[in-house]
């Protein structure tokens, strides 16, 4: 038998196949699952703009006004809409997730996922409407 | 003649090839053939020397794990025909280092498995005189769907984690370690979370899902892993407000 | 050649295996122990058990019944003072696996639950649900990694028992991963590499359970006992031979014939009630139930299928969740592979072979006649299974006689000193080149390994099968004696040192071709019908001439012979096996 140079008798040879660095792009799953993981730098983003709108409050009046001037650039509605639905993104799958990681029993019997992640939602429907009611109602 | 149906096998003969290449074989698309009679059929009428394992057909041996399609799949339970009209493609199970043909190696599997203590641990034995630990069959439940892995590896090869870093302990093994950590007559949590709470361990997953979702026997071992991140934020915290309690 | 040296070596990591290195290692933690397997323990037969575990525990149950209940199902073929002891150690055995984590279904109160099952008086049967036997050999396996002096040669495939002075001194293997040829020597070997149902063509058996551990001690000179005993399970569903539990029939389920009529009735088996009867009707042994079948498909009253005649196994009266509570398993094993739900439909199943009531011969402390040899589980024969093994006691022998070879291998090992290696090392040497010579190398030969094995499964299917005549088993055995012969010529075209299957299944096909032989040999010498041995031509049993023992040995000239051992009976005179009353 012809025997390749690398095979030593006895010794076993194995083959381990390199992981692609573009292995996510092959599977619509794990591109949504990459896009999922990338969504957390659009919740940094914006806990960085939140922390900047302070800053600004407290640096007086000229300062916020700068602030809301650069937010007004059109380029910057893009991004932040942009970042937004990353962030919705974000939390859809994270409420989605959320039943597997916090199995509910009641009576011995695991509650379907649904009802795990309907609270989650609705949770997160009320605190929206009262922030909205607060900010625009307000005025 | 009946119909047929194009299986493309990856086939690696270390002895004689570099890497693997796919072979082509016809076999006959009978309704009630799994991918597994394919093989066999390949084996023992076109080619003695193709090599996989299989053994119970029935789905929990855990030995035909393999991927068909692209898919972590036990190929015991993956009818032909549901590829129909074809081609299967037929590789060994992703991410593993390939021994030949469709046999991959494991024995760093067996190491993890041996790493998270898979035993009941106790501080002291009861004696067997004194009868049987008494467990509820709601307290059985808590740790039932983790107690069913077949170690078939059908989760290994579908996690990217464990493509990309080869030490994450994975999601069968972590499986198992909650198995032990839920059942009511364990009392070893605290010696598998000083393994489990290890970069390699619990916090190597991102909560991708897919090991769940392959799962052949619905264990779940995503939802084991997450779990064990709740746990082990808490007992953080716990020592931290708490630092005279018990670790 | 590369040899390694431990005290006791066990070839097989199955449920007795395991056990088996359990107690090895409590016994004397500084022995070495070494689990030669072909596969992954936990790829091991045992897995593929269902229904339970049978060993008394409630206070309605006493250990006579269970006693009885063994002896009078393997119609008086039983050793009775093993039996006893088998009866007696059983629940400490099972209590020990709990102890290790063994998920046993419970009571409301959190008791270790038991159910009915086949041939049993009483609720004794201990159940995982319906994956007992997947649970027992996990927790075993998991358990087993915590010693340290458990050395495992995981998929390394055995081609001989190493003999010197008519005591064994280790084996010699092949490291499936590297194709090196290795002699692995200890002071004791047990042999627990579980039963051969490959040998017939349909089998609840897993590709393994080829008779591998049995071949190797008939060659090395150790005698099988009673292999004319063969179990056909008769619920198994068509085409795969995929095993329905009985755990089926004893939650409730009906066997029917085409007319939808409980056909056992007709069978001495008692009469019909909605709900199970212990020892009654679909409840009966396994052996009555699978010949019943026959009777029934000679009347003209199974259904017929493209993979044979069936009968319909009904459990939708049990409910969903009754279902899904206590047979899970069978309902998705119906889903995947038969592609029906029980809840909704009936089960098309028939008689299927299960399990070797035959085995090594072995003493009650799992000793074969060969010095420093052990066996233990399905390989092995006690005997407490006698002429037909009943459900649930073929799980807990493997833990108690597992237990028990374990024990006597450690404490023959512990007695021994180093013996005369240079002989044995030539022994190995000479296996080494018979592998490399007549299989790995070998160039010539034009017989096919599956043609011979499919000849093979359907030479014992219509000779060896469920009822056996004279002419039958005489022309089984000429048709096994010519596939020897033609055996010599086998072609294997993988000469690869790197995971070679092709080569074992030629191995494993030798090894089933002995055990064929052997099973042959005994059913032709025994001119009676008892339990799972029914013969057209001598009809009754005969406890005159036949209440012994069949011992197959292999004589020099590679020919077998038959000799008697006598039953031991204790305290249950050999009586009439009555059922349904």
């Amino acid at each position: 038998m012809k025997q390749s140079h690398a095979y030593t008798l006895y010794h076993p040879k194995w083959y381990r196949r390199r992981v692609s660095t573009w292995w996510w792009t092959q599977q619509w799953r794990s591109f949504k699952f990459i896009l999922r993981e990338l969504s957390s730098l659009a919740v940094i983003y914006f806990v960085a703009l939140l922390l900047w709108l302070l800053w600004s409050l407290g640096q007086g009046e000229a300062s916020y006004r700068n602030f809301l001037a650069w937010m007004e650039s059109p380029l910057m509605i893009a991004f932040n809409v942009i970042a937004f639905l990353f962030v919705l993104y974000h939390s859809i799958t994270w409420f989605n997730l959320a039943p597997k990681a916090m199995p509910v029993r009641v009576g011995g019997k695991r509650l379907p996922d649904w009802m795990i992640a309907a609270p989650n939602y609705a949770a997160w429907v009320v605190i929206s409407v009262v922030i909205a009611w607060f900010i625009l109602g307000g005025n | 003649m009946a119909k047929t149906i194009t299986l493309e096998v990856a086939r690696y003969r270390p002895e004689q090839e570099g890497e693997p290449a796919f072979e082509n074989f016809d076999v006959p698309l009978n309704k009630d053939w799994v991918v597994l009679d394919a093989l066999n059929y390949i084996k023992d009428k076109l080619d003695g020397s193709l090599s996989y394992r299989w053994s119970c057909r029935m789905g929990v041996c855990g030995s035909c794990g393999m991927m068909v399609n692209g898919e972590p799949k036990l190929t015991c339970a993956t009818f032909l025909t549901a590829y129909d009209p074809g081609p299967i493609r037929v590789e060994p199970l992703r991410y593993f280092p390939i021994v030949r043909d469709l046999v991959v190696e494991i024995t760093d599997f067996m190491s993890k498995l041996k790493a998270v203590k898979p035993w009941i641990v106790r501080d002291e034995e009861k004696p067997i005189s004194e009868g049987e630990y008494l467990q509820t069959p709601r307290q059985l439940d808590n740790f039932k769907q983790f107690s069913m892995c077949i170690n078939c590896l059908c989760c290994y090869a579908a996690c990217p984690v464990v493509g990309l870093d080869q030490h994450f302990i994975g999601p069968a093994a972590i499986a198992l370690a909650q198995r032990y950590n839920e059942d009511s007559r364990d009392q070893g949590k605290e010696e598998r979370m000083d393994v489990l709470s290890q970069h390699d361990g619990i916090w190597g997953c991102t909560f991708n899902g897919e090991c769940t979702r392959v799962c052949p026997k619905n264990v779940d071992p995503a939802g084991a892993i997450q779990q064990y991140k709740i746990k082990a934020v808490t007992d953080w915290y716990k020592s931290l407000l708490m630092p005279w309690g018990k670790k | 050649m590369d040899t390694s040296a431990h005290d006791v070596l066990l070839v097989g990591g199955g449920g007795a295996g395991l056990r088996a290195a359990i107690a090895i290692s409590e016994f004397n933690p500084k022995l070495s122990v070494a689990v030669v397997s072909k596969v992954y323990p936990m790829r091991s037969h045992t897995v593929s058990a269902e229904g339970g575990a049978a060993g008394v525990i409630k206070p309605n149950d006493t250990l006579d019944e269970h006693c009885y209940d063994t002896i009078s199902g393997g119609d008086w073929m039983c050793d009775q003072d093993a039996v006893e002891l088998f009866v007696r150690e059983a629940p400490k055995e099972l209590l020990r696996l709990e102890h290790w984590g063994c998920p046993w279904s419970r009571e409301p109160d959190g008791h270790v639950a038991v159910r009915p099952f086949g041939g049993m008086k009483n609720e004794r049967t201990w159940f995982a649900a319906d994956k007992t036997g997947f649970h027992m050999l996990h927790t075993l396996f998991q358990t087993s990694l915590k010693y340290p002096s458990v050395r495992r040669y995981d998929e390394w495939f055995v081609t001989k028992l190493l003999i010197d002075d008519g005591q064994v001194r280790g084996v010699v293997a092949i490291e499936l991963m590297t194709g090196r040829i290795q002699a692995i020597l200890a002071k004791s070997v047990i042999i627990c590499t579980g039963g051969c149902g490959k040998v017939f063509p349909f089998t609840t058996n897993a590709n393994i359970k080829n008779g591998d551990g049995m071949s190797l001690a008939l060659r090395a000179g150790a005698p099988l006992k009673d292999m004319e005993f063969v179990q056909y399970h008769p619920t198994g569903l068509p085409f795969t031979g995929i095993l329905i539990t009985e755990a089926a029939r004893a939650e409730g389920g009906w066997l029917l014939n085409k007319d939808g009529y409980r056909y056992l009735q007709d069978y001495n088996l008692g009469k019909p009630e909605p709900t199970p009867v212990l020892r009654s009707m679909e409840l009966g042994p396994r052996d009555r139930l699978s010949q019943a079948f026959v009777k029934e498909y000679e009347k003209g009253r199974t259904i017929e299928t493209p993979y044979g005649h069936v009968v319909h196994l009904d459990v939708r009266h049990l409910g969903e969740k009754k279902i899904n509570a206590k047979i899970p398993f069978v309902r998705e094993l119906c889903l995947k592979y038969q592609g029906i739900d029980p809840v909704r439909e009936m089960i098309p199943v028939r008689p299927v072979v299960h399990y070797m009531m035959g085995g090594v011969s072995t003493d009650i402390n799992a000793a074969t006649p060969i010095k420093g040899l052990f066996a233990a589980g399905e390989a092995a024969c006690v005997s407490i299974n006698g002429a037909n093994r009943l459900g649930s006691n073929s799980l807990t022998e493997l833990l108690v006689f597992g237990a028990r070879a374990g024990l006597h291998a450690a404490q023959f090992a512990s007695e021994q000193k180093e013996g005369n290696t240079a002989a044995i090392l030539a022994q190995a040497i000479d296996e080494k080149r018979r592998v490399e010579d007549q299989f790995l190398n070998k160039t010539a030969g034009r017989e096919s390994i599956s043609t011979i094995r499919e000849e093979m499964q359907k030479a014992m299917e219509e000779g060896a099968g469920i009822y056996r005549t004279h002419d039958s088993l005489a022309k089984a055995a000429e048709t096994i004696g010519k596939l020897q012969e033609r055996f010599k010529d086998i072609a294997i075209s993988d000469h690869s040192h790197t995971f070679n299957t092709e080569l074992t299944a030629a191995f494993e096909l030798s090894y089933m071709l002995d055990v064929a032989e052997a099973i042959i040999a005994c059913a032709l010498n025994r001119k009676e019908s008892r339990g799972s041995h029914q013969r057209t031509d001598f009809t009754k049993r005969d406890d005159e001439k036949f209440l012994a023992h069949s011992l197959v040995y292999r004589n020099a000239d590679g020919s077998t012979r038959v000799e008697y051992l006598p039953v031991t009976i204790t305290r249950w005179p050999p009586a009439e096996r009555v059922y349904g009353k």
